[in-house]
């Protein structure tokens, strides 16, 4: 990992250098990172310990083959990591593909720009906090949401998520959010 | 690109994000932000949080020897997907749905058109062509239905739905929508219950899904 401002987290910095230079030292620390908390993620929902690994090794994969994808400027390496996951564990479990928006069909920049990448990264922090800061069950339906167990019912009647404080954060990452799609354009 | 009135609600677009909704739902959805920026950028947000919810995830430890297998798998060749790109006035995810090719259109009378995209056990999704002036045909009205119009408009009792609108509507709206005088209006009908091909069977001898 080289010339990363120092503010950025390392694991934003070591995603850039997968990305940008291949650095399999880099990919390692990602792998430290995210592979225990991937197979807590992925056990929590019912998933066993042995496909649970093949699944976290899918993802570390894909993280270092579609690393190009990544883009610091509007996403947070946590959030990429979670939407590659959610892909794979759809794929593994039902079986079919989840289907994905079109690609802005915009290659991320090479020199990404420092300031915005801290601002996504201030924002990430802050929704992190916000879900810390609920009550237990409140956080639990937040869960469940964002590990793929709404019901039907609370599909159909919209009602099953008390999104509140963490809709006010999204909310406030999603004007820059929008600016940066917006220059994309 | 037209503006776009009629978006899916915040808690939709957060079931989407999350990978909870029904494969039919995924796919209106995915292509709405396909063409809308606003929505994107609130996918995106829910995508945040998702990363917050793994970060907050407690660990397992992992096998010994899963990370050198990782390792040693980096550069091993993988055949690529194809990626499917938006061509004429279907987003990149419907020309997945058609795996590429034109859409198969069925006539319905009328000069009403139709072409199932996949029709199962978790709902159905079909493309939708009316012309000028005709209704759009009976939806199943078992549950939560969503439209999302690809070309020309149509119009109902809640308003009038221009290209990239989505509709959602559950068994309490009763509505009729017409197609608007112009282009006929091209759209991506998805609903979690089975097809309804003939309005006479009785609702009760449908299979009732949940997910």
């Amino acid at each position: 990992m080289k010339q990363s401002p120092p503010q950025i987290s390392a694991l934003t910095a070591s995603m850039i250098a997968v990305r940008n230079d291949r650095d399999r030292a880099a990919f390692a620390l990602l792998f430290d990172h995210f592979a225990p908390r991937l197979k807590g993620f992925i056990m929590r929902s019912g998933t066993g310990s042995g496909q649970a690994e093949e699944i976290v090794q899918d993802v570390m994969l894909t993280v270092w083959r579609k690393a190009e994808q990544f883009d610091p400027e509007r996403a947070q390496v946590s959030a990429w990591v979670y939407q590659i996951t959610r892909n794979r564990q759809i794929d593994v479990i039902r079986k079919e593909n989840k289907p994905l928006p079109e690609e802005l069909g915009e290659d991320p920049s090479a020199e990404p720009d420092a300031s915005q990448i801290l601002a996504v990264e201030q924002e990430a922090g802050q929704l992190k906090d916000a879900l810390g800061r609920l009550k237990p069950e409140q956080r639990e339906i937040i869960e469940k949401a964002y590990m793929g167990e709404l019901t039907h019912q609370e599909i159909s009647t919209q009602t099953g998520l008390p999104l509140g404080t963490i809709k006010s954060r999204i909310r406030l990452g999603l004007e820059k959010l929008r600016h940066e799609l917006k220059e994309l354009r | 690109m037209t503006t776009i009135t009629h978006h899916p609600s915040d808690a939709l677009l957060a079931a989407y994000a999350g990978g909870s909704l029904p494969q039919p739902f995924a796919l209106a959805v995915a292509a709405h932000i396909s063409l809308c920026l606003d929505c994107r950028a609130t996918y995106e947000a829910h995508l945040v949080s998702g990363g917050a919810v793994l970060e907050m995830s407690n660990t397992e430890a992992v096998s010994a020897d899963l990370k050198s297998n990782v390792l040693d798998l980096l550069d091993a060749p993988v055949a690529a997907k194809p990626a499917y790109q938006r061509s004429g006035v279907f987003p990149g995810p419907v020309m997945e749905a058609l795996k590429g090719k034109p859409p198969r259109w069925k006539s319905l009378g009328m000069g009403v058109r139709q072409s199932i995209l996949s029709d199962g056990r978790d709902g159905s999704v079909r493309l939708l062509y009316i012309p000028p002036g005709r209704a759009v045909p009976d939806h199943s009205h078992n549950g939560l239905e969503l439209t999302l119009v690809l070309q020309g408009s149509f119009s109902d009792e809640t308003g009038r739905f221009g290209v990239g609108d989505l509709e959602v509507a559950d068994h309490t709206l009763e509505h009729t929508p017409v197609a608007d005088p112009g282009a006929p209006c091209i759209c991506l009908a998805a609903t979690d219950a089975p097809l309804r091909f003939n309005s006479f069977i009785p609702r009760l001898l449908q299979p009732f899904f949940r997910i």
